[in-house]
């Protein structure tokens, strides 16, 4: 199964804890979450469900390189964090 | 009167109350929270804040309890294929993706429209809701109009509506304000829309589209409560007036220390009387003389008096940005906050004015909370 973590500043404004699923690509690992966790859907992506500019995705210590489609490729023990990019705040 | 005010700003939304003592910081929520712009809606009491999360994107919170405690509602979104037009400004001639950016004009509907809010945002979106913002719908009409690809951005990156005037009277009588995008009117509740801006010019473009209503920088635009066919707007490079329902408008020069402003209030009773808040202008935006000082008019623009007691005299900066100077239902009290964190009101018109913070974070917004 793949954990999905999330930055604590989320924790700030709504609850984001870690979570277990499964998927093959991150959008599909990110959609399984957001069906528990409908509200979080908006922090993370935009209004065209890209990763919202200022944010960023590691898999397993990398970042994605699809934030448009999130279509970069997971496999079941990855561990993908979500997290604030140095930019913007 | 007024005895309650609030207070957007760069660290969150203030609230100041009036007591016996004067005006005072009574509450502090989302804290160290861009807040764009704050509603006081008079007909149920709901207060609702705008958050521009510098990461996480546009939120809108809604109060029912005076408040007290806030809930998550809704934010307009952008139909899916949206694009915000390649603008004159674009590197690739490529439209770009439609997605919300902020919200910059926040009013409640008429009084006979209970729930209705209008929304204007960047990128140049009017939305509305019909249920106190918990769901949105974006105005097509307005957004499909083909001048909108004219529009250009006036101080942020993409054009944006910040003013929306519902007649006091006739609540299908909407006019918005758009940087850059001049002004447009709508009499039948949103359906068709009209650009009017006739008589404003630019001076910022070539010399055969200064007259062009779409791409007019209005700042401002306020609708007189008592006349409604009059409104004011401080404009890119002037105070623009109309007495006709903007059907023509009027420069208005009697504007002193300066006519650069972004700021306009104007008196609930007296269609004539109007306050402002000049600068140098475009290129240098300070006060004159570094002196900071609020305009009043009290005949409609022909003259104006330049009011300074309680205010800063020399080697002030403040600026005062679109929505940061309001007055309140009975046109004795106004407040005005600037970008240097400044806040002061006036309880006599503006002829002497009290420091109520020196330390506020850059305020965008200031609202009287209205009966």
């Amino acid at each position: 199964m793949v954990r999905v973590c999330f930055t604590a500043n989320l924790q700030r404004h709504l609850d984001c804890s870690e979570a277990t699923v499964s998927g093959a690509t991150v959008r599909d690992a990110l959609d399984a979450v957001f069906e528990t966790q409908q509200q979080l859907k908006s922090y993370v992506l935009d209004d065209q469900n890209r990763l919202r500019q200022h944010m960023v995705i590691f898999i397993d210590g990398k970042t994605i390189v699809d934030r448009v489609h999130l279509s970069d490729a997971i496999s079941p023990d990855s561990e993908i964090y979500v997290m604030q990019a140095l930019s913007g705040g | 009167m007024s005895s309650a005010l609030h207070i957007a700003t760069r660290k969150g939304l203030f609230r100041l109350d009036r007591s016996a003592n004067g005006w005072d910081i009574s509450r502090h929520d989302f804290v160290g929270e861009n807040t764009s712009m704050v509603l006081h809606d008079s007909r149920d009491g709901k207060t609702y804040a705008a958050l521009n999360h510098g990461h996480f994107g546009v939120k809108l919170h809604r109060s029912t309890d005076g408040d007290e405690n806030w809930e998550e509602c809704a934010v307009p979104v952008y139909p899916e294929g949206a694009t915000k037009g390649a603008g004159p400004f674009s590197t690739d001639g490529e439209p770009k993706p439609a997605s919300l950016s902020e919200i910059w004009a926040l009013e409640a509907g008429g009084a006979d429209q209970p729930g209705r809010l209008w929304c204007g945002t960047i990128p140049g979106g009017l939305f509305r809701s019909d249920d106190c913002g918990s769901s949105w719908q974006l105005v097509e009409s307005l957004w499909d109009l083909p001048e909108r690809q004219g529009w250009f951005g006036g101080g942020k990156d993409d054009p944006g509506i910040h003013s929306i005037c519902v007649h006091p009277e006739n609540s299908q009588r909407v006019a918005i304000g758009i940087s850059c995008g001049g002004v447009w009117v709508t009499d039948n509740d949103g359906a068709s829309w009209t650009c009017k801006a006739d008589g404003m010019y630019a001076e910022y473009t070539p010399p055969d589209q200064a007259k062009n209503p779409n791409i007019q920088d209005v700042h401002r635009l306020v609708q007189s409560p008592s006349r409604p066919e009059t409104y004011w707007v401080q404009h890119h490079n002037g105070v623009f007036r109309t007495t006709d329902g903007a059907s023509s408008w009027q420069e208005v020069t009697g504007i002193q220390p300066a006519k650069f402003g972004f700021a306009v209030a104007v008196h609930p009773r007296q269609p004539d009387t109007a306050w402002f808040v000049p600068g140098v202008k475009d290129e240098c935006r300070v006060p004159v003389d570094g002196e900071f000082v609020v305009a009043r008019t009290i005949d409609g623009g022909v003259t104006s008096e330049v009011l300074t007691n309680g205010l800063p005299g020399k080697q002030s900066f403040d600026i005062v940005y679109r929505h940061a100077l309001d007055i309140d239902e009975t046109g004795d009290v106004l407040a005005v906050g600037s970008t240097t964190g400044n806040l002061w009101i006036s309880e006599n018109g503006g002829d002497a004015w009290q420091a109520i913070s020196n330390y506020l974070p850059p305020v965008y917004c200031v609202r009287f909370v209205k009966s």
